[in-house]
């Protein structure tokens, strides 16, 4: 198997290669980068810092998905690299799996209370 | 002529592990290197401040009292520097990631042009951090 495990031989199932991770982390961080300078236009255009310019920005429903959507990147992207973090740092299966279902526990906790937020508004 | 190849004398090969634990405080990292670790330190480091900082959200958000609630834990010495260490590593994690994104298109990936943008991460973050920690203590 190892010999034939090249070029169009190369075995492809079972592993994804971290192609479609890495992708993934790329197009997420793009997102937030755009959310970023949208979310710092706002603020520095915005005259004083008051309740009602803060959460009207929020309340508009564009603003509510694009601001969802974001977190829901973040908390990929989040996964992707402390999965990375995980599985360089911690050799012991055991200890690994552990720690990657409390990562996940974790972010999809995080992303029902960014809806709870958002849609309390 | 396989007598000349037996009698070879096996010369010692030196072995390369990676770093263990206790090497790491006499290990002088290149600028690269201190981005990359970074990348990890911040990202984890935020990571694990996600419900502080959607908690943070949250009272911002939900009503005119709990604005002023969110105002009155701002303006606490300690939640400043807490969030001021998280200011750092929003910027750190995003100018090293503006850095990934220029390597993945082979740009800035030669040995020079690389540590210079690695010094330049290191350098733009804290300054960043820094405007945004005279904002934090109302010096503007």
């Amino acid at each position: 198997m190892a010999k034939n495990n090249i070029g169009p031989n190369r075995l492809v199932v079972g592993a994804h290669y971290g192609l479609k991770d890495w992708l993934a982390q790329r197009i997420t961080a793009v997102v937030m980068m755009v959310y970023t300078f949208v979310l710092l236009g706002a603020f520095v255009t915005g005259q004083n810092f008051t309740y009602d310019g803060w959460a009207g920005l929020f309340a508009q429903q564009w603003f509510k998905l694009f601001s969802l959507v974001t977190f829901l990147a973040l908390y990929y992207h989040a996964w992707v690299g402390m999965r990375d973090i995980w599985m360089d740092y911690v050799k012991s299966v055991g200890l690994r799996l552990t720690l990657q279902m409390f990562t996940i526990l974790w972010l999809v906790a995080c992303a029902f209370y960014t809806v709870q937020i958002l849609w309390g508004l | 002529m396989s007598e000349a190849v037996k009698e070879v004398p096996r010369k010692e090969r030196r072995e390369f592990r990676n770093i263990h634990v206790t090497e790491l405080s006499n290990y002088r990292l290149p600028p690269a290197g201190w981005v990359s670790i970074l990348h990890r330190i911040s990202g984890a480091g935020m990571f694990l401040m996600l419900p502080f900082l959607l908690w943070l959200f949250q009272a911002s958000v939900q009503s005119e009292m709990t604005f002023d609630y969110f105002r009155g834990i701002l303006s606490h010495p300690l939640v400043k520097v807490v969030l001021l260490g998280l200011i750092w590593a929003y910027m750190q994690h995003f100018c090293a990631g503006v850095r990934h994104l220029f390597m993945d298109v082979h740009l800035a990936i030669e040995k020079d042009s690389s540590r210079n943008s690695a010094v330049a991460v290191l350098v733009i973050s804290l300054l960043l951090t820094a405007v945004a920690g005279l904002k934090l203590f109302g010096v503007f």
